[in-house]
């Protein structure tokens, strides 16, 4: 079987028929996520309310064989979100309560469906802290975010999505309801299988509720712009900070071509002449922050940077970093379709990375506009080209074997923050070797042995 | 030449947009649905599949491109620069030449306001006045009373209370063609006077006419001016929007003046791109580039000359001012920080920030009545907000954001003022001398 009349049918039974969508026009907008050129239509998307209607529908598409879809804002950069041909397509974007901030325990309970920046309002309310910050905070639900494992940019300091997970709720490939974790700091109780779902792309099961780690709001935050001629001085600037013992928020460069796009759109006074652009930011005690951000300037001063900036009040401060967040965006400015990459090396490499990236592009006539986060060594090497030029498309995708290679050579992944999805499928087994590559398609099977959560993503 | 469809537009400006979704936060009908479909990323979806034969223009479709506010709050949010107000419109053309959305009834209303009334400001005005009488002689309170507005249509019971109160006086009464200020004359400027604002708010244009002159303009405002445009380039009519602009260059011959100035958001935002509009005119195309480049809106040319701050207070009384943005103004022409400048120069006066002061009142060119209840929707978030803030006047630059807010406040029972900043200033100016 699979999506047939009768099934609609049966599903109308289960979520009423106004949060159900089958015309194609209602269609069409649901066949992408935030991924370049990876489309695919599905068949119906359906928005439950809750838990037990995303089970029910489970249950119902379990039956019928009918392969699932979740997704929350469709931000994703992996195309992990893309429906599946006949795919039913299950968005818990409706599903956007917080319940409940713990100001005691330092924790929040939210579905699915709710934006991460208004989960970090809501711990701002009680003067606390949400740090994962991916680019796309401001739309991406906290669900997506555990499913991909998100990063930001704060990342460097505060960790990724994972380090702030305590418990979830997840719907099983049979419809059945289960919950790991616990609202306690320690737990070891039986395998650690929020671990399991966290970052696993909607291939497991459906996160359909979170329990959240929060920290206390840091009391102050210094904002910096270090300009800088050279690539490798700021790459050498990242080394000396770490080698310091200064461990900042948020390291952050853009190259050139980023930089002049980012200014472009935002215009906040970034530099458009100096070959990186790095975006320093420390924050807690206000002494603490006041003497890590005087040591950060002079070290960068000592490295060669042209320039040190600091931002004068808060809202400076945020514009930058929200600047930097559109950078991925900002880049489509200069050709119809980006070709994002989500490289990671081990950061002692990254100058190198860096530089070999750049020789790829030359060396393949192609445009790349690189930023990332320098501190973690997490990369987005961006090509700016046009999906309807098959021949510069093929030169694509030439380069980016190159630079996966290279990275994994490096010790680096293929992915730090954007997950497999379909976009980088092509180079997991490369990366994980055959026997965790088939250790990882086993624990596939087992949970979802019909092969109907997100098939196709991740792995075949 | 004909204007571009979506199958014939450079198909790159569908391809910038590459679907990040950082739009979706910023557009109201998306807020409201969480539908995709009602996003902009999903409305340039379904372009984009038109475009590429996937999809045809169906009611559907128009339906959808009638749902969205055309608001531009994408467009301010959206980094990789799509431009979406041209595809909008060219979406709208597309729809009309389709004929999906065609029923006699509709083409009627059309006709009557599109290629009739603000084709013609003569008749406009003569239709204003008529309304106008209505209003004043009784009758409307006593059509409303006995219930005879159930004769009505449809169409028109539900439109009759929404019309604005029309100004005893239009603007060709109120500002003489040629004004010159009592000092040293800096600048030679024109004044637009608007359709709905020069039949609803007159004295707005008086007003702005005034703080020019206060500012050492000199103002030259024609008795009878054409439409802009706008209404028709946002509902589809691109040929007669084409044959408006060239009437505007003809009047208002961009050489002769340091600006031309607007004071309407929403026309502001269309007759700042006369020159994408007339691309492929021979005749009009270098003389609609020069158009673009001086005008101005009103906010943004004070702030550009460095205006004189009033040294009176524009009311007896310290009061507390918030300022609503108008959609066209701030997304469209980018004009955001100029208006609250201007008001905070006012003595005596405290600017309080409106929340959400950048998302849309509901009032967008026709949605009022081409969508009434997502317009409530808006409209009444828009009160609440204003309601929050504790100001006693909210300072808005477009006649249609004026009425709706001004409505929404009225319904609510808020004893809250609507103003346009330009009556404001006029007011300070004017109070400077009294004794």
């Amino acid at each position: 079987m699979a999506f047939t009349e009768t099934f609609l049918q049966s599903l109308t039974s289960v979520v009423p028929a106004d949060r159900i969508l089958t015309r194609a026009e209602d269609l069409v907008p649901y066949g992408f996520d935030g991924t370049a050129a990876i489309k695919q239509r599905p068949a119906a998307v359906v928005f439950p309310l809750t838990t037990d209607e995303v089970a029910a529908c489970v249950r119902l598409a379990h039956e019928a064989k009918v392969p699932i879809v979740t997704r929350g804002s469709g931000t994703g950069l992996s195309g992990g979100s893309v429906p599946v041909p006949d795919a039913l397509v299950l968005c818990l974007a409706r599903m956007d309560r917080i319940l409940e901030v713990d100001a005691e325990n330092l924790t929040l309970r939210a579905q699915a469906g709710a934006v991460t920046l208004k989960i970090d309002e809501a711990a701002a309310a009680h003067g606390l802290l949400y740090p994962p910050d991916p680019g796309s905070m401001r739309i991406s639900t906290i669900g997506g975010n555990v499913a991909e494992n998100s990063g930001g940019l704060r990342g460097l300091k505060y960790g990724v999505t994972r380090d702030y997970v305590m418990a979830l709720e997840v719907v099983l490939a049979d419809g059945r309801v289960a919950r790991f974790g616990s609202a306690c700091v320690k737990d070891v109780a039986g395998y650690s299988m929020k671990d399991l779902f966290i970052g696993s792309e909607g291939t497991l099961g459906i996160i359909t509720e979170v329990l959240l780690k929060l920290v206390p709001r840091p009391a102050a935050r210094r904002t910096m712009l270090a300009l800088f001629d050279s690539m490798e001085a700021a790459a050498d600037t990242i080394s000396a900070i770490i080698a310091a013992k200064i461990i900042p928020c948020t390291l952050e460069f853009l190259d050139r071509t980023t930089t002049a796009c980012v200014e472009d759109y935002a215009k906040v006074g970034l530099p458009t002449d100096c070959e990186a652009v790095v975006l320093m930011e420390t924050d807690g005690h206000p002494a603490a922050v006041a003497d890590e951000a005087e040591r950060m300037a002079a070290i960068a001063l000592e490295h060669g940077a042209r320039e040190v900036r600091t931002a004068r009040d808060d809202a400076e401060a945020t514009s930058l970093a929200a600047a930097r967040r559109n950078a991925f965006s900002a880049l489509a400015r200069r050709r119809p379709t980006t070709i994002l990459e989500d490289v990671t090396v081990p950061r002692n490499r990254l100058a190198e990375m860096v530089t070999f990236i750049a020789a790829t592009a030359a060396h393949y006539n192609l445009q790349v506009g690189t930023f990332g986060h320098m501190g973690d060594g997490n990369l987005h090497p961006t090509f700016l080209t046009d999906e309807r030029d098959e021949a510069e498309m093929a030169r694509v995708h030439q380069a980016l074997d190159a630079i996966v290679t290279k990275t994994l050579e490096l010790g680096g992944t293929i992915t730090g923050e954007h997950g497999v999805g379909l976009a980088k499928k092509p180079w997991l087994r490369q990366q994980m070797g055959d026997h965790s590559y088939e250790l990882m398609k086993q624990v596939k099977a087992a949970l979802d042995p019909e092969g109907l959560l997100n098939p196709g993503k991740i792995f075949d | 030449m004909a204007p571009p469809t979506l199958r014939t537009i450079d198909y790159a400006i569908l391809q910038q947009c590459m679907h990040c979704g950082m739009c979706l936060p910023t557009c109201p009908t998306y807020d409201t649905t969480k539908h995709e479909r009602n996003s902009p990323r999903g409305r340039i979806a379904l372009m984009r599949a038109i475009a590429d034969g996937d999809l045809e223009i169906t009611k559907t479709f128009a339906d959808e491109m009638s749902y969205c506010l055309g608001c531009l709050a994408c467009q301010t949010a959206c980094p990789a620069g799509v431009q979406y107000a041209t595809l909008f419109e060219t979406a709208r053309a597309d729809i009309e030449r389709s004929g999906v959305n065609q029923n006699l009834k509709r083409d009627f209303w059309r006709s009557l306001t599109l290629k009739l009334l603000f084709q013609r400001p003569a008749l406009l005005r003569a239709a204003g006045a008529a309304l106008r009488l209505y209003q004043r002689s009784g009758l409307e309170g006593f059509v409303r009373r006995t219930g005879l507005t159930r004769l009505l249509p449809a169409d028109l019971r539900r439109l009759e209370p929404q019309a604005p109160t029309i100004s005893p006086r239009f603007s060709n009464r109120l500002i003489a063609p040629v004004e010159t200020p009592k000092g040293e004359a800096r600048f030679r400027v024109a004044l637009l006077t608007g359709c709905v604002q020069d039949l609803a708010f007159a004295e707005v244009n008086r007003d702005t006419a005034d703080v020019l002159l206060a500012n050492g303009c000199i103002v030259e405002t024609p008795p009878v001016q054409p439409c802009c445009g706008s209404l028709h380039a946002h509902n589809g009519e691109t040929g007669l929007a084409q044959k408006l602009a060239r009437q505007m260059i003809d009047l208002f011959p961009p050489t002769k003046y340091d600006a031309i100035i607007s004071n309407a958001g929403g026309c502001g935002s269309h007759l700042r791109h006369y020159g994408p509009l007339l691309a492929d005119d021979p005749n009009y195309h270098e003389r609609a580039r020069a158009w673009d480049a001086k005008l101005k809106d009103v906010h943004e040319w004070l702030a550009q000359i460095g205006v004189r701050a009033p040294e009176a207070a524009p009311f007896d009384q310290p009061t507390t001012i918030t300022y609503h943005e108008s959609c066209h103004l701030v997304h469209g022409q980018k004009v955001t920080r100029q208006p609250r400048e201007l008001l905070r120069l006012l003595p005596g006066v405290t600017i309080t920030e409106l929340p959400e002061a950048t998302w849309c009142c509901g009032s967008a060119g026709v949605y009022t009545i081409t969508q009434p209840e997502q317009a409530t929707l808006l409209q009444e978030r828009k009160t609440r907000n204003i309601l929050t803030t504790g100001a006693t006047v909210v300072a808005t630059a477009n006649p249609g954001c004026h009425l709706q807010v001004a409505r929404g406040l009225t319904a609510a029972g808020a004893d809250i003022e609507v103003m346009h900043p330009m009556s404001l200033l006029a007011r300070a100016y004017r109070r400077e001398q009294r004794p």
